[in-house]
């Protein structure tokens, strides 16, 4: 008789740094540990004088505003990453996305910090009750969650970038709008920390579809590029919607919409394709994109700006040992 | 490896920084790219050269510039013929946005030729194509001076 080794079918693997197979899963690692962290460290209660100078318009689109951001990260963080750990290429993918699920509650709970800082219990209440009433908004929401819970995989993928990518920026050009008048700077502060992480998961999500494509048959490929504009249009139109139920009564919606078409495009190209909307369509507000990003403007280029006027920077002695950063 | 490309670039396996140089449809030769993994051996540039990077996160700069253009610079006579810097990145990334390139522009008294995001748009494409060209123009005229 045969001695029989029980052969062991489907074996349970530990997960090995010390073997990645895809480096950009190591690399997003280090970048999104390295950039943790919590609302404690932002100084909220220093936007409480700022805050009772704004008129109730103001204060009603801020709160909702936030509350809107609220229902997103608690749908990203306890559905969305989630729902995509199950198809994951390799396990380092998995704990990047554990990561980002976790994230996804910081900044859920982030929000909370901001609204017990500003608001009174009765106003966050009739905030949240809000979000449940407001129909544009559970339309979005309803229609990320039905991918979630769909079946295909790549979709999953695609909708969890749209929020990361676009659906969110409704909501984060509100901070920012408060930013540029010096307003609400510390709540501003807390969401570009919000605003740099979301870039990191649009973008690790994206390039995890892209891998994806790489096996898939062109038909399939096709279907799913327009699949992808079919979303964002219908995403776009309830964004549209949603924008002039916050935004109207303050006279902000063109400039909303000018920030949406913009991160629109951003979203296209995390997913690997072309931009969709022209240059003359996307002209965010100036002051709106040096709140996000100083220095963003054309005179830092030597190209777009008045080339003539541009001074070289400062000559630094350059030693081997100064490029170890 | 020898390269007389006059845009020598990194990008990662995501190959945004990859493509967004295929729209440019630069003549062959004219455009190089740097290897993926820092264990290969570097570039080796022959003629003046404008490089463009990506910046991949925000951390006030620090391990902004890839440890691969790091190695690529770290050799004396490429650093020599360096004489613009391209950046791209995500203005996501508030006051770190193409960190990398103004890093390198700083470091090597450069001038930081232009920023875009991701991919990059067809505006984008062509302003770099255009502003290219000009900037090649300017610089030989200032050799024959």
């Amino acid at each position: 008789m045969t001695t029989t080794t029980s052969k062991i079918i489907d074996p349970i693997h530990a997960i090995n740094w010390n073997r990645v197979e895809d480096p950009k899963d190591a690399e997003v690692w280090d970048r999104l540990t390295s950039n943790f962290w919590l609302p404690e460290k932002v100084p909220l209660s220093n936007d409480i004088q700022s805050w009772a100078q704004l008129n109730d318009d103001e204060k009603r689109m801020t709160t909702r505003v936030l509350t809107g951001l609220t229902l997103l990260d608690s749908i990203q963080g306890t559905r969305g990453a989630v729902s995509l750990i199950p198809d994951v290429l390799t396990m380092h993918e998995e704990a990047v996305l554990s990561n980002l699920v976790f994230m996804e509650q910081v900044h859920a709970k982030s929000y909370s910090s901001i609204f017990s800082t500003l608001l009174s219990t009765a106003e966050i209440d009739e905030a949240f009750a809000w979000s449940v009433d407001n129909e544009p908004l559970q339309r979005k929401a309803r229609t990320i969650v039905d991918h979630y819970e769909g079946d295909d995989p790549q979709k999953r993928k695609i909708a969890s970038v749209m929020l990361e990518s676009f659906l969110f920026y409704s909501g984060f050009y509100a901070p920012m709008y408060w930013s540029s008048r010096a307003q609400l700077t510390n709540t501003a502060d807390l969401i570009r920390l919000i605003i740099r992480d979301e870039a990191i998961h649009g973008y690790y999500i994206g390039y995890k579809y892209q891998r994806n494509l790489e096996n898939d048959s062109p038909e399939r490929r096709e279907e799913l590029k327009n699949y992808t504009f079919e979303l964002l249009q219908d995403l776009f139109d309830i964004e549209e919607s949603y924008t002039r139920d916050l935004y109207d009564p303050l006279g902000l919606t063109e400039d909303v919409m000018a920030f949406l078409r913009y991160n629109a495009n951003k979203t296209l190209m995390n997913l690997g394709y072309e931009a969709l909307f022209p240059s003359e369509m996307v002209r965010v507000n100036p002051a709106i994109l040096a709140a996000l990003t100083p220095n963003s403007d054309e005179n830092h280029d030597f190209f777009s700006g008045s080339g003539s006027s541009y001074v070289i920077g400062k000559a630094v002695e350059t030693e081997d040992e100064d490029w170890d950063f | 490896m020898q390269t007389s490309a006059s845009l020598i670039y990194f990008s990662s396996v995501s190959n945004y920084t990859h493509r967004f140089v295929e729209k440019l449809k630069l003549p062959e030769g004219q455009t190089a790219r740097l290897p993926l993994r820092t264990n290969e051996e570097t570039l080796s540039a022959e003629e003046p050269f404008v490089l463009m990077l990506p910046t991949y996160g925000a951390n006030g700069g620090k391990g902004s510039v890839p440890k691969q253009v790091i190695k690529f610079l770290n050799v004396e006579s490429n650093r020599n013929l360096l004489r613009g810097v391209i950046g791209s990145g995500n203005t996501n990334f508030h006051d770190s946005y193409c960190i990398a390139g103004d890093i390198v522009a700083q470091k090597c008294a450069v001038p930081h030729l232009y920023r875009f995001e991701l991919m990059g748009t067809e505006d984008d494409v062509s302003k770099v194509h255009k502003g290219l060209e000009e900037f090649w123009k300017q610089q030989s005229s200032l050799l024959t001076v």
